[in-house]
């Protein structure tokens, strides 16, 4: 038996290599984790199966006759249904796109299958990436499996279930305000959005193409480097190298960002601070003068970019959509351009802060969610003394990082009482992706 | 246009389309519009002698 929900990619390639595994076993693995689990977790909108064991087999043959493609190869991959996979139906977990089938690979999926990437399936998530929770799709919700009455998040929300679950082990999502980072923090994975351009979104469906980015989740910072960095053509990456933890420069935003959390979030964030701080992490204060708009300006920025894309479909498919994705995206149709530039301006103020923030600082650190994953079918949550909207609780912490296009990474740190997990949130500054990365590895190896 | 001016208009124009149940999302649209409205970001074409307290009745 394959231990495949604790098995790293790091670890699957060392033990290939040493011809200890083979790509073949690994897929039938994850292949049966799928029968036995699927059912009751919904990660999946459909499954590759015969393809991916004729991948694997030529993924072995090709070692056998030494020619290797890298840290990827063999390794089996789920795919957000978001991204077109050539000869498959990209669906968005929407009955508007019933007809599609890719002819091409998505430029990053193209990248992952020539890194020797084997595509084990196409995993649900919130219906087009308007959501957060994972509950409105055409296939149904995707289930957490730490508890499968909690949400796991979303949009990537099957995409974190596949991994978890041992179904896979990576998976490729995409991030508009929070949708790989907020299914890692519910589902207690590695959810990294790179720098914004980074990772090709050519090929994906879009949400917004100014906030939309595409990226890794998995079960180390080093498999999320892994997959990073064959997301964008390398294949064969350097090791990624840990920064000394002592001397590292860490600025936390207390003000909006620490107020409304979840008194057991809370406390996993300020024992991971306190243990950061004994091995030398010099953390202190910064803040985000504007954080109190942050909401506003990215809600006129998503629905007016996403009502722009499916106005046409709004208008001769209407019922396909389920009925609160298409009431969404019915809202952006109203939003003023007056308002959206507005939003423009205020969006470039953010950045201004967010660099700001981070002068003098090696990276930012925050939570990822301020609450645990909520149960299915919530609209709102007890957090501490207040019910919150579930939708404003979801994004509060990760979309100010699609505004500002930093890259932002969610490590897990910690449980709740209920098991539940929790996540830290680290954010470095524009295209010094790597040493955020960096800094990530250090840390999860502290707190891990 | 003021909040409420696009507001009544966006509700009544949602009710002509069969859309009456967008009216508690256009709501909440409302209030974030009046927050971007009032930040202290905004262009004024009075060259930012306006108050933020007037801006944000507008």
């Amino acid at each position: 038996m394959i231990a495949v929900p604790t098995l790293t990619i790091e670890e699957f390639g060392r033990r290939l290599r040493a011809r200890e595994i083979t790509a073949e076993q690994i897929i039938e693995e994850c292949l049966r984790r799928i029968d036995v689990d699927n059912p009751r977790l919904n990660a999946f909108i459909l499954v590759l199966a015969d393809q991916a064991r004729r991948q694997a087999r030529e993924a072995d043959r090709e070692l056998s006759a030494g020619r290797d493609r890298g840290a990827l190869h063999g390794v089996p991959i789920s795919i957000k249904d978001l991204l077109d996979v050539r000869g498959t139906p990209t669906t968005a977990a929407s009955r508007v796109r019933e007809a599609h089938e890719a002819e091409r690979d998505a430029t990053a999926i193209a990248h992952l299958r020539q890194a020797g990437a084997i595509f084990i399936g196409k995993t649900n998530l919130h219906e087009f990436a308007f959501g957060t929770t994972n509950e409105d799709s055409a296939f149904g919700p995707a289930r957490n499996p730490h508890d499968p009455a909690r949400s796991p998040g979303g949009s990537s929300g099957g995409s974190a279930v596949s991994l978890v679950a041992g179904m896979a082990l990576a998976t490729i999502g995409t991030d508009t305000g929070g949708s790989i980072r907020i299914p890692a923090a519910a589902c207690g994975a590695v959810g990294f959005k790179p720098t914004y351009g980074e990772v090709s979104t050519d090929g994906v469906v879009p949400l917004s193409r100014a906030l939309d980015h595409v990226g890794p989740l998995a079960r180390s910072v080093t498999d999320a480097w892994i997959v990073y960095r064959a997301l964008l053509g390398d294949p064969a990456p350097p090791p990624l190298a840990a920064v000394p933890l002592r001397g590292l420069r860490v600025g936390v935003p207390r003000a909006y960002f620490c107020e409304v959390l979840d008194d057991e979030v809370r406390a996993r964030f300020e024992e991971t601070l306190d243990a950061l701080r004994a091995a030398g992490v010099s953390v202190d204060e910064t803040e985000i003068p504007h954080a109190k708009h942050i909401a506003p300006i990215y809600l006129h920025i998503v629905l007016a970019d996403a009502a722009a894309y499916h106005a046409t479909t709004l208008e001769s498919m209407p019922e396909r959509y389920t009925a609160p994705v298409r009431l969404r995206l019915e809202m952006g149709r109203y939003v003023l351009a007056e308002d959206y530039v507005r939003a423009q301006n205020g969006r470039e103020q953010l950045r201004r802060e967010v660099n700001a923030a981070l002068a003098g600082h090696d990276a930012l650190m925050l939570p990822t969610l301020p609450i645990p994953a909520p149960p299915l079918g919530a609209d709102s949550v007890k957090v501490g003394p207040t019910e919150e909207p579930v939708r404003n609780m979801m994004l509060r912490l990760t979309q100010l990082f699609n505004l500002t296009g930093h890259p932002a990474i969610a490590i897990p740190c910690g449980r709740t009482s209920d098991g539940l997990p929790c996540s830290l949130q680290l954010v470095g500054a524009h295209r010094q992706t790597e040493a955020l990365l960096r800094a990530a590895l250090a840390c999860e190896a502290q707190i891990g | 246009m003021t909040v409420d001016q696009w507001l009544q208009a966006a509700i009544a124009d949602a009710e002509r389309r069969g859309l009456p149940e967008l009216k508690p999302i256009l709501e909440t649209l409302a209030r974030a519009t009046r927050a971007l409205r009032a930040a202290d970001f905004n262009d004024d074409a009075s060259d930012g002698r306006r108050s933020a307290a007037v801006r944000s009745r507008s």
